[in-house]
């Protein structure tokens, strides 16, 4: 599959463009927001979105045979039934017996590369965000994988008690608030048309509109980053903001906060990998 | 253990809303927080145990029972530390700089960052610019608009160095609690508030 690499380099430079200095006579957030949405637009169309070379690599690191017992990822149950693939991403997290945990996708690999393949994880771990000259094995499976759930309707896993505790606990976390700034989710995604700066902060703490379209719109390559990302970041980033310490990548906060956030968003269409600021 | 569970539940069940009955326990919760933090340094985990405030706003969510409100006022007004020297204003360009700095206290932040108070992140200020947040009120002509005020300007230190001192549960840090900010930051921002020569009140 052949990207137009010239075109994303393109879309960089218009939105530093976008972003960049405003005049004080024009409404501040519109303008870029606008330009923003005008790209993202014309980045309908998929072959444009980088986002989606990460779902190429994903599709071969799911195939390939790795770790010590040298089979690949296709034996790996997501929830559906060993290397089912349709759908599985839109009912995740969710239960699963042999673990007797609810995972997230993140979670999920990981104990499939564990268990299955006998990979070292702490490896994969290390390189969960990737970088300049860092590939991420988890952000490209968490693409490819996503991507076999695009347009269908995000569906929050609810019945077990084990999925309940997590949505329950999800929602309380949502709600606390800590660190040297007293900061929880709620400050900032808990009303309607805020911002922080320029930043339109979406409000995540009532159903609907808002919280299907964010979900629906993760994992997403993100423009500013140059790197495709998925919930673990997007929530590192933003307890990063909440000037909580560093969150442990595929732990039970991550998980439930997602969770919580699912549910928010349930009967939400997954548009995926999107492209974002 | 079972010690420090008795008046956190006591606490939920003062809460008595809906949202309070569909919170799991706080040992629950709190296990999740030591999965996800529990190996951060002793100095970062102290940041995010809740205090007597914080732990009545994250039971009811930020919405105190009146008497609540009232021991949190009576707490955190306890809590605030005025000049010695009895002055509040100090020197609004460098007030600027304080209002305008949004780093700090980030797990991103490298060893020795000066915190700034990140006003703009969610207040306008000087009207002129552009880059401001709304989670907080305009702030644009504040010391002019309210004339100067010895008394109002005393109630805008409070408020900065301990905001839950004057609204319970605030969306505000806690500068000076919280030390994000020290007394010559607070007076220099107070200065870019207050100062008739500061942008924000020209
Ligand atoms: C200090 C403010 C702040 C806090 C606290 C905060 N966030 Fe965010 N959040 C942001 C900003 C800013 C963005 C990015 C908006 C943008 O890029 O347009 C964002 C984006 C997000 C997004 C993605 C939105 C999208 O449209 O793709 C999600 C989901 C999210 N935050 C969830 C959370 C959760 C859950 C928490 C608590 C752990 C949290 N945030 C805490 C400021 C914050
Ligand atoms: C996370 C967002 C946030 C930040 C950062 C913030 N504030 Fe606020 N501020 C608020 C909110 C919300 C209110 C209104 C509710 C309240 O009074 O607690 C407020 C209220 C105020 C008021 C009282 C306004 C009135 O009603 O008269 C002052 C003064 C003020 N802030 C100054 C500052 C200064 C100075 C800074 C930077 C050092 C700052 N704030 C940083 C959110 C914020």
């Amino acid at each position: 599959m052949k990207l137009p690499i010239i075109g994303a380099a393109a879309l960089v430079a218009v939105l530093i463009v976008a972003a960049g200095p405003l005049t004080a006579q024009s409404p501040p957030q519109d303008d870029s927001e606008k330009e923003i949405e005008r790209y993202r637009q014309m980045l309908s169309d998929p072959f444009s979105n980088p986002g989606f070379l990460a779902v190429d690599r994903g599709e071969v690191l799911w195939a390939e045979k790795r770790g010590t017992k040298g089979v690949s990822l296709e034996g790996c149950d997501l929830g559906e039934g060993a290397g089912k693939l349709e759908g599985a991403f839109a009912k995740l997290p969710r239960y699963f017996a042999d673990a007797d945990k609810v995972m997230d996708t993140e979670q999920r690999l990981l104990w499939c590369m564990d268990k299955l393949q006998g990979l070292d994880t702490k490896e994969v771990v290390l390189r969960r965000f990737s970088g300049p000259a860092r590939a991420s094995d988890m952000e490209d499976l968490v693409a490819f994988i996503a991507n076999k759930s695009s347009e269908m309707t995000i569906q929050p896993q609810l019945s077990h008690p084990k999925e309940k505790e997590m949505a329950a606990v999800g929602e309380a976390l949502f709600y606390t608030r800590g660190g040297v700034n007293d900061f929880s989710c709620a400050t900032c995604h808990a009303e309607e048309g805020k911002r922080i700066r320029l930043q339109g902060l979406p409000n995540l703490s009532v159903k609907g509109k808002t919280a299907q379209e964010t979900m629906g719109s993760w994992p997403t390559y993100r423009v500013s980053q140059s790197a495709l990302r998925t919930m673990q970041h997007r929530l590192w980033d933003c307890y990063r903001q909440q000037r909580w310490p560093v969150p442990e990548y595929g732990s039970e906060a991550l998980t439930a906060l997602t969770v919580f956030l699912q549910k928010q968003a349930e009967g939400g269409e997954i548009k995926v990998p999107s492209i974002k600021r | 253990m079972i010690k420090v569970l008795i008046p956190l539940t006591a606490l939920l069940l003062a809460a008595g809303s809906a949202n309070a009955q569909e919170r799991p326990a706080q040992a629950v919760i709190d296990a999740y927080i030591k999965s996800t933090f529990g190996k951060a340094s002793a100095e970062w985990q102290a940041r995010i145990k809740p205090d007597d405030s914080l732990s009545v706003c994250n039971v009811t969510r930020n919405n105190p029972s009146s008497a609540q409100s009232d021991e949190m006022l009576k707490r955190e007004s306890a809590r605030v530390t005025y000049p010695a020297d009895g002055k509040f204003l100090g020197d609004w360009k460098k007030g600027y700089q304080v209002a305008n700095n949004g780093r700090g206290g980030q797990f991103s932040d490298p060893a020795g960052t000066v915190a700034g108070g990140n006003c703009f992140a969610c207040h306008q200020l000087d009207p002129k610019e552009v880059s401001y947040g709304t989670l907080g009120p305009s702030l644009a002509a504040y010391g002019k608009d309210r004339k100067y005020d010895p008394e109002t300007i005393k109630d805008a230190y409070t408020k900065i160095y301990n905001s839950m001192a004057v609204v319970p549960c605030s969306n505000m840090p806690r500068f000076g609690v919280n030390k994000v900010l020290d007394e010559q930051q607070i007076k220099d921002v107070m200065a870019y508030l207050f100062d008739p020569e500061s942008p924000v009140n020209k």
